[in-house]
């Protein structure tokens, strides 16, 4: 299927790309399907891009690169409703919140996306712990 | 808004399958214990509301994303 998208153009998807946050995400109760897609120039950011709306896409990374401490335990609510079994069946992504400069862009530890990539359910969860508007790391912005 | 009085201990049921019962009450602060099908999310709405303000903050990203990304 044509997808339209925020900074990617229109591009080609299949159906079994899409993820499925049955929730939405809070701000974004409606939206309820999203694509992550690279940067071909930049493979540490990528985008999540919701496939209903053009105009709504976020930039995500990888937080283990970023803060290698950074843990997340998923209690039996999350795991219920990904119906997740083992550890390895699932992807985390946080949302980052660039500012200009962008060394003072956040990453939001706090609420992070965790994806289901056996059955392609994904949900963002919030934490008790982590802050929300973590700078990211020195080390990950190109000077 | 419905207002309830309960007692310490007392709980309020709400539909067939959520119980609020309040645990204890000291000073200004109340302590509740929630029972929920696992389905239901349940956050403190300060946080949530945060959350929500972050997202939408993230939404906007930035015009000049890919020059900014690009370093």
């Amino acid at each position: 299927m044509k997808l339209s998208t925020k900074y990617h153009g229109t591009i080609d998807i299949e159906e079994n790309e899409i993820w499925h946050f049955e929730q939405g995400i809070p701000g974004f109760e409606g939206e309820k399907q999203f694509v992550i897609l690279s940067f071909e120039e930049n493979s540490v950011f990528y985008v999540l891009q919701s496939v209903n709306n053009e105009a709504l896409a976020f930039i995500v990374t990888d937080p283990f690169s970023f803060y290698k401490e950074y843990e997340i335990k998923l209690d039996d609510a999350v795991t219920h409703a990904l119906q997740l079994e083992k550890p390895e069946q699932s992807m985390v992504y946080v949302i980052l919140t660039v500012r200009d400069p962008f060394k003072e862009t956040t990453a939001n530890l706090q609420a992070p996306l965790v994806l289901n990539t056996t059955n392609r359910k994904a949900k963002q969860i919030i934490l008790n712990d982590y802050s929300r508007r973590q700078p990211v790391a020195a080390a990950a912005v190109k000077e | 808004m419905l207002v309830l009085t309960r007692k310490t201990g007392e709980a309020i049921r709400i539909g067939n399958d959520i119980e609020l019962t309040v645990l204890s009450v000291s000073g200004d602060q109340v302590k509740l214990g929630i029972h929920a099908p696992k389905h239901v999310d349940i956050h403190r709405k300060e946080v949530f509301l945060a959350i929500q303000e972050e997202n939408e903050a993230a939404a906007k990203g930035h015009s000049d994303l890919s020059k900014l990304l690009k370093g």
